[in-house]
């Protein structure tokens, strides 16, 4: 990889400073930027590493009972730590990669990158989730922007996530037999207020909410409430390992599957 | 009760203990004084022509020390290959130049175009992206069928086409093969796709060179399977280095499955870039390389029939196969479609008439090469999934198909139509006990409870023969080898009785330093921790061949028995001379030699030590020291054989495949250490399920490697596998060698496939989706779009 | 250059490396323990698992400059003070749990870090925490049993 300088902040504020260099960059675990850095496909003159600042660290419930939890947490945390508050959420985490590479990935990196098959941004946006970072707060919904595209700015820094607590929730991952990621994810969590339902790894278009399963489901919380819905195969990603056919296919198979898990 | 010690024994592995404490010795732990590190531009097209090349900018970077490009070895000669094919019409295989570094043309994408050497490996990388390069892309061709085709892209401008060879197996029983399907009853014909798979030991290929020039002595530490064959190859071949200025030393290598064989360009790039630049050079393949530089396997595209008469025999199979060959041939790339493949493709059935016609093609991609098998998974993949579908459309059990078509016990040796003697064998009996062990008879009742959870259960079976233990030198110079495929073996006594045993095979994961050791204790009633063996470097073992096809226990293990018994033999000699006995009196038994019908006797260790006291010998008949050596060629080939049953479910909403059940009957003659040959038959059928349902080497139309990278390149994982349960039981011991071994290394990645793939397309056919046929890898959105397709 | 320090396999070290200087690096290349292996490229084959602060990490994965101040663990430390195989280390041979030796250190680290977890995992939990560890030689089937027996000596419970 290209040679970079190496900053590890201890504070937010520091960690902006750092970031305000050119071509700095934010590392969280690495475990995707430093696959890619390896390859020569960036080349930051700073590497900020994010992990060294404990207010971006752990998990806890806000007064609004919201679960908050600091961008630098570790997907193992969340696993272990989540659970409690939040199961659906602790178990996705849980399943993310490896148990090597949950003990190094982040929150924050995950939800930075973007990645079309990450498990992460289908929570977040599953959840209503709000992105909080070191200059403003994010809905998901405006979040996610598409493939490796995000609302975030030159420097900004993810650092909290608040999700609301749903009623109920469950995330269903179909995997990518090598990389193991998500070829087709859905994460479906019920709220008071209305089901909301976030399909990660099929759509050209990165992660995105299917509204025509939330409709149905607000109204009739069932698997049964499914039939005959499907996602639109045309705007599904197509590879090695599943065409879009086979992917609009399985979002209906995993969403149904939530449900019922939950 | 099972043995402690010698052959039968399951010794635990003497190697484990450096490998479990970060003790071994890869070709990358290695780091010579001085190093300097080597990296390769390589082509990012499948087809170009280099119009320029232009280092002048890369050569001034920081660390670097010299930019080579084909210019510089241009004197080279070309990487070889190791066997002559004729085909029908009597031409000799289409062979064009392989060279070290591409020569104007790029045929693949990752042939190496520029060598930089700098100081630091990141440094060589820096150079390589300022090497200004023009290149002019060209039409490619990936698909075997495609490249033969009027008008395809030619991968080589001076060859006539991209037919290597058209071979016919045996050409002369042709026409009376031809004539059973005119009169048969019943013919069933398959084509299908047996893919191109990437070997991906996990280690990836390292090699370290260095000059001396005070003696003008070269050595290269790699990645080999066989140091002595790279020694050959690549000192008379492509540098023109005498052997006695060459060392090679091959030492833990971590895992090869074929792909270590060959004489690779980094190899003899870092060996001759080290002499000119008076520096140690060091070469480590990243993963993304190996993808594109290692040797690929199989890439078999087949049309095979069966001609059977109203009581469900065989008459005759016929079989035609475009073999993908790559852009250039490796050492093994002719034979392995072939002589590897034709022999052993009849399998355990006494199939009167056969012929196999193999069409070698170049195509702009990888070169294939051995892998796991090696010819043999192929031949057996087409036969047993044919055989499958002949019994569905006969409405015949697939177990009864079988085995009324068996080669029967007492028929052994048994001469088959395609030229090869069956040793010796019971295909009856492995058959039963796969029946037994996997409890084939309550399959019935399983599926019913699988049904009742919605999942479609089924079962496959798969029986093979291997043709193995490379190789009768003999034979196979009739057949067109370039060399021969005997090895040898040094047993050296030493004065206080340490016995070290020299072997030229090489042991990568087989466990020679144990299993060799059982065989000689075995013989000599001592202590295996008092042999060691020795292996993978020819400044230390005599010669050897290497390990490969199944060989190192039925051919390096005979030879060192061999070794042994001279020893043994000459040991006796001093013995008689102490106790004053007469030769012939004197026997070996449990370490001690004994005088018949007297008490007298000497441990094996006071034989020894007086083997190198010579003080009052008859010096005109008896030599002092205890050393001797030996070469063995195998009189035949061995033929293990084995029946396979796999049970899977499938899941109908998500087209998922899961192996709930594995069981493996084998009989691999002899067995010399049980705990390692169940480890072969694990990691042999992990890797025959991993191609069934997993792995694939995907080029898109413009030859790029889309399944590049262990992100894309499905590895089999822990969690994609069942528990396996693996017998060795049945033991029909050959006669074609003296230890009774037959091999049993790539046992499991010739059987799992086709019993993996019959399975789903039991579980499939019998779950209401007529699905005849289906290819590999049997993802989840291929067995879903074959339900598709079928409802 | 980053001046770093960390204890490993109990005796600390320092060094200067550059940003880029991946842990595996440090402890291969400047450190010349060479039991962390690399055998992939893209943070998936597991040869390179080494406990940091007592966690199972991809070595490969981690800049040595990330590893300021850590205890880190490789699998020279495995073995026992008088030398001998730690338990987990002695189930591997017991059970014939590697061939080839390459993927071996990153098994054995992994493993070690699922048992203190999980002291008592189940055949698919064994299955499920190696995803991030590939092997070619075994076919998985004895690693799995060289873990349970491990498991069965370091949690008598376990084997009943």
């Amino acid at each position: 990889m290209y040679n970079f300088d190496f900053a590890k902040p201890s504070t937010i504020a520091d960690a902006v400073k750092a970031m305000s260099e050119e071509d700095a960059q934010a590392l969280g675990g690495g475990q995707t930027l430093i696959p890619t850095l390896k390859q020569r496909l960036a080349a930051p003159s700073t590497l900020v590493s994010l992990t060294g600042i404990p207010e971006m660290q752990g998990i806890c419930m806000d007064d609004a009972g919201r679960l908050c939890i600091g961008g630098a947490t570790t997907h193992a945390t969340v696993a272990a730590e989540g659970a409690a508050h939040y199961p659906a959420l602790a178990a996705m985490a849980s399943h993310i990669g490896d148990p090597a590479v949950r003990n190094r990935g982040t929150l924050g990196g995950s939800l930075a990158n973007n990645d079309p098959s990450a498990c992460y941004p289908a929570a977040v946006l599953a959840s209503g989730a709000t992105v909080v970072t070191n200059a403003r707060e994010i809905a998901a919904d405006d979040y996610f922007q598409g493939m490796f595209t995000t609302a975030l700015d030159e420097g900004e820094i993810i650092t909290e996530v608040k999700f609301p607590v749903p009623e109920a929730a469950n995330y269903q991952k179909f995997v990518q037999p090598a990389s193991r990621f998500a070829l087709v994810g859905v994460f479906v969590a019920k709220y008071a207020d209305g089901v909301r339902v976030a399909v990660t790894g099929a759509s050209e278009d990165g992660v995105f909410r299917w509204s025509e399963a939330e409709e149905a489901l607000s109204s009739d919380f069932s698997a049964g409430a499914l039939d005959g819905l499907s996602v639109d195969a045309s705007t599904m990603i197509g590879d090695l390992h599943g065409t879009p056919e086979y992917r609009a296919h399985l979002v209906s198979v995993m969403t149904r599957r939530a449900v019922a898990a939950c | 009760m099972p043995k402690d010690s010698g052959i039968g024994a399951s010794s635990k592995r003497r190697e484990d203990v450096r490998f479990l404490t970060g003790k071994g010795r890869y070709t990358d732990d290695i780091n010579r004084a001085g190093q300097a590190y080597a990296y390769f531009l390589r082509s990012d097209v499948a087809h170009g022509r280099i119009r320029s090349i232009d280092t002048t900018e890369a050569a001034a970077m920081p660390g670097v020390l010299r930019i080579f490009t084909d210019e510089d070895f241009k004197d080279t000669g070309s990487l070889p290959t190791a066997w002559t094919v004729t085909s029908i019409d009597g031409s000799v295989q289409q062979e064009p130049r392989h060279p070290v570094l591409a020569e104007g043309i790029v045929r693949h994408v990752g042939e190496p175009i520029a060598g930089i050497v700098a100081e630091t490996i990141e440094q060589a990388r820096d150079a390589a992206e300022k090497i200004v390069l023009e290149m002019e892309e060209l039409p490619a061709v990936t698909d075997a069928k495609a490249a033969v085709e009027a008008g395809a892209p030619q991968v080589h401008e001076e060859l006539t086409s991209n037919l290597c060879f058209d071979w016919g197996f045996i050409q002369d029983n042709k026409a009376a093969v031809d004539a059973a399907f005119e009169t048969a009853h019943h013919v069933t014909s398959l084509e299908l796709v047996n893919q191109r798979v990437v070997a991906n030991p996990m280690e990836p290929r390292c090699a370290v060179a260095e000059y001396d020039a005070g003696d003008d002595q070269y050595t290269l530490w790699t990645t080999s399977q066989n140091p002595h064959v790279i020694r050959m190859m690549m000192g008379a071949f492509v540098l023109n280095i005498p052997e006695t200025k060459l060392r090679v030393v091959a030492p833990d290598v971590g895992g090869a499955f074929g792909s270590k064989i060959y004489n690779y360009n980094e190899e003899a790039f870092v060996t001759l870039a080290a002499r000119i630049l008076g520096r140690p050079v060091k070469w480590t393949s990243s993963r993304t390389e190996a993808f594109v530089s290692d040797a690929q396997g199989r890439d078999h595209q087949t049309k095979i029939e069966l001609a059977l008469d109203a009581d469900g025999m065989f008459l005759a199979f016929r079989t035609e196969t475009y073999a993908n060959l790559g852009a250039y041939l490796r050492l093994f790339a002719t034979v392995t479609p072939t002589y590897l493949h034709g022999p052993a493709a009849g399998g355990a059935y006494r199939t009167p008439l056969a012929y196999v016609n193999v069409k070698g093609v170049f195509t702009n991609t990888v070169p294939v090469d051995a892998y796991r098998g090696a010819g043999r998974p192929e031949g057996t993949y087409q036969l047993e999934r044919l055989v499958d579908k002949a019994a569905r459309e006969l409405g015949i059990d697939p177990a009864e198909l079988r085995r009324k078509n068996f080669v029967k016990p007492e028929e052994f040796p048994y001469q088959t139509p395609l030229a090869v003697v069956y040793d010796s064998g019971n295909y009856h009996a492995t058959l039963d006990k796969l029946l037994d062990l996997s409890d084939y008879a309550g399959f019935a009742a399983r599926r019913q409870e699988s049904a009742a959870r919605g999942k479609l259960r089924g079962y496959g079976f798969a029986t093979w023969v291997e043709c193995s233990g490379l190789a009768p030198s003999q034979l196979i110079g009739q057949l067109g080898a370039r060399a021969g495929l005997y090895e040898s073996a040094m047993v050296r006594v030493n004065p206080t009785g340490g016995i070290q045993v020299f072997t030229g095979t090489h042991s990568h994961g087989q466990g020679h330093e144990t299993a060799f050791a059982q065989i000689v204790a075995e013989h000599l009633g001592i202590d295996e921790k008092l042999i060691e063996i020795i292996h993978g470097d020819t400044a230390k073992i005599p010669f050897g061949m290497g390990t490969y096809g199944s060989r190192s226990g039925a051919v390096g293990g005979a030879a060192i028995l061999k070794a042994t018994e001279k020893v043994i033999a000459k040991a006796r000699k001093f013995a008689a001379h102490i106790l004053e006995a007469s030769e012939e009196d004197v026997n070996l038994v449990n370490g001690q030699f004994t005088v018949a019908g007297t008490d007298r006797s000497m441990a094996w260790a006071e034989v020894a030590l007086a083997a190198y006291v010579p003080h009052n010998y008859p010096s005109d008949t008896l030599e002092p020291g205890l050393e001797e050596s030996a070469f063995y060629d195998p009189e035949n080939f061995v033929y293990p054989a084995g029946a396979y049953g796999c049970e899977v479910e499938v899941d109908p909403e998500t087209g998922v495949v899961e192996v709930l059940n594995f069981v493996a009957a084998d009989d691999f003659g002899t067995i010399i250490n049980p705990m390692i040959v169940a480890g072969q038959q694990h990691g042999g059928v992990a890797q025959g399920i991993g191609q069934a349902l997993l792995e694939s080497a995907v080029y898109d139309k413009n030859g790029q490697l889309t399944s590049g990278s262990f992100m894309e390149y499905a590895m089999p994982r822990a969690s994609d596998l069942p528990c396996f349960v693996v017998d060795h039981s049945c033991q029909t011991p050959t006669p074609h060698n003296p230890l009774g071994v037959k091999g049993c290394g790539e046992a499991g990645a010739i059987g799992a496939p086709p019993a993996v793939v019959n399975a789903v397309l039991d579980a499939l056919n019998n779950g209401g989706y007529d699905v005849p046929d289906i290819d590999m890898p049997l993802s989840p959105s291929r067995v879903w779009a074959a339900m598709q397709s079928a409802s | 250059m980053v001046e770093i320090s960390m204890n490993v396999n109990g005796k600390p070290v320092s060094g200067a490396v550059e940003g880029r200087t991946l842990l595996s690096a440090f402890l291969r290349d400047d450190l010349r323990l060479t039991g962390t292996h690399i055998g992939c490229d893209t943070s998936q084959c597991g040869a390179c698992v080494v406990h940091v602060n007592g966690e199972a990490v991809k070595a490969c994965t981690m800049f040595a400059a990330e590893a300021d101040g850590a205890e880190v663990t490789t699998i020279e430390g495995m073995a026992n003070a008088d030398g001998t195989l730690g338990v987990v280390q002695q189930a591997f041979q017991d059970e014939h749990g590697l061939q080839c030796g390459f993927c071996t250190p990153g098994m054995v680290m992994s493993a070690a870090a699922l048992l203190r977890d999980n002291p008592t995992p189940s055949e698919a939990e064994i299955r499920e925490y190696l995803e991030g560890n590939i092997c070619r030689c075994t076919g998985y089937h004895n690693i799995v049993k060289a873990i349970q027996t491990a498991a069965a000596k370091l949690t008598p419970v376990a084997a009943e």
